[in-house]
């Protein structure tokens, strides 16, 4: 298992949402990806395609308007 | 035991393609989602920056279409690709720069690579004959087929009965008689067919999730074009046009007037690309000067952004100007009254 982070700050989704799935592609099952954000609409969009693509979210959270998500490759 | 057939599914979020596909689910193929992301996609980029539509919620369609049919989605960036759809279509544009035929044409194609790349059998689209004025026509279906390549693999299960019989039909794969015969603008049919399969919610039908049929944003793209004297756009180009006011005092420079304080969040984020303004007196809004502009501009530019703030009825408000690499001076400027802001300036 290894750890990455993408940046995807300035990008609106669905850009955030895109970047995520071409990083996923390139990782293993049971890598650990932070996505590191600044379009709130990440919330929702990143753990619903990780729901529909077989991903878990591991956390969530935000701050001074930042909004990050680690997900590990299902 | 026969081949589990897949098929892939253009999925824009709306509740045709939504219907489509379950149609498709409903005869036992496999099925995944397609959507694809042109930079002019209307969903969520307002939401995201305007803080007036905070409490709106931010939810992709696509990706809430794909959870709710539980089907996984692709999601595929065409913004540079999808430049020559917009600057040359071939079967032109709509009332405004929508060129919605050749986008159709194009995204099946692509589907169809995908498809391809993949291992797919075909392609289905929530399409419905006489829906839309330009790409969903009797007669431009076929064109649409025939252009992508996509042929008789590409199947449009909510008006498959109006249409020639596919690949998937006559091979058995799928039922005609499973589909259906919408055609024409009502929306009836297809709210009665989402109660049918218990969607109690849905994106709202029918239009408005691209900017370039938006009247107001094209004709901003098109100023763009003829201010730099060439038809071209990056993605920060056509991500400014869906914010704050532009003013185009003079024609080799424009202003964006950030209108809120999500606006002026968003268009922070630019301040190294273009030279940027704020009051220093008073409260007033972010303003980013796209063009190359002399001193005797950046004063004009700033009496303008006076007047959106709450120094407008002073006698000279200081205004902060930061160019691209971060150095910052003041000015001060005399509001220009209401009355010379010529209409013709507001793009």
């Amino acid at each position: 298992m290894s750890e990455f982070t993408l940046n995807a700050r300035r990008l609106l989704c669905p850009l955030p949402v895109i970047r995520t799935q071409d990083k996923v592609k390139s990782l293993q099952p049971g890598d650990i990806l932070t996505v590191e954000c600044t379009d709130p609409g990440v919330m929702q969009d990143i753990p619903a395609w990780c729901r529909i693509n077989g991903h878990q979210v591991l956390e969530t959270r935000a701050g001074d308007g930042e909004y990050v998500v680690v997900l590990e490759v299902g | 035991m026969s081949q589990q057939r897949k098929a892939v599914a253009l999925i824009s979020g709306g509740l045709d393609s939504m219907l489509a596909c379950q149609t498709i689910m409903n005869q036992g193929i496999h099925v995944e989602g397609i959507n694809f992301f042109t930079g002019f996609c209307v969903e969520g980029h307002t939401h995201a920056i305007r803080k007036q539509d905070a409490d709106k919620v931010k939810r992709n369609n696509a990706l809430w279409v794909a959870e709710q049919l539980g089907i996984k989605l692709h999601i595929i960036d065409i913004i540079e690709e999808y430049k020559q759809v917009l600057l040359n279509p071939k079967h032109g544009y709509g009332a405004n720069l929508n060129p919605c035929l050749d986008c159709k044409i194009f995204m099946v194609n692509k589907a169809k690579q995908w498809m391809q790349e993949n291992g797919f059998d075909f392609i289905i689209t929530g399409e419905v004959v006489g829906q839309r004025p330009m790409s969903q026509r009797k007669q431009t279906m076929p064109i649409v087929a025939a252009e992508s390549g996509a042929d008789d693999l590409l199947v449009r299960p909510l008006s498959a009965q109006n249409l020639p019989a596919t690949l998937p039909e006559r091979e058995g794969w799928i039922s005609r008689d499973k589909m259906f015969g919408f055609s024409g603008r009502s929306r009836k049919p297809q709210m009665a067919l989402a109660k049918e399969f218990g969607f109690a919610d849905y994106a709202q039908p029918a239009g408005g999730c691209c900017f370039l049929t938006d009247e107001s944003y094209s004709l901003k793209l098109t100023d763009l074009w003829q201010a730099r004297g060439k038809r071209d756009y990056d993605l920060d180009d056509i991500m400014l046009l869906k914010v704050g006011r532009h003013i185009r005092p003079r024609p080799h420079f424009k202003i964006i007037v950030a209108r809120e304080d999500g606006e002026a969040r968003f268009m922070s984020g630019y301040k190294k690309e273009f030279v940027s303004m704020h009051c220093a007196s008073h409260r007033g809004p972010l303003v980013l000067i796209d063009g190359e502009v002399g001193e005797d501009d950046l004063a004009l530019a700033g009496q303008i952004l006076a007047r959106y703030g709450q120094g407008r009825d002073a006698e000279q408000v200081e205004v902060t100007i930061r160019d691209r690499a971060g150095a910052e001076r003041n000015i001060f400027v005399k509001p220009l009254p209401a009355e010379q802001i010529r209409e013709e300036w507001f793009v």
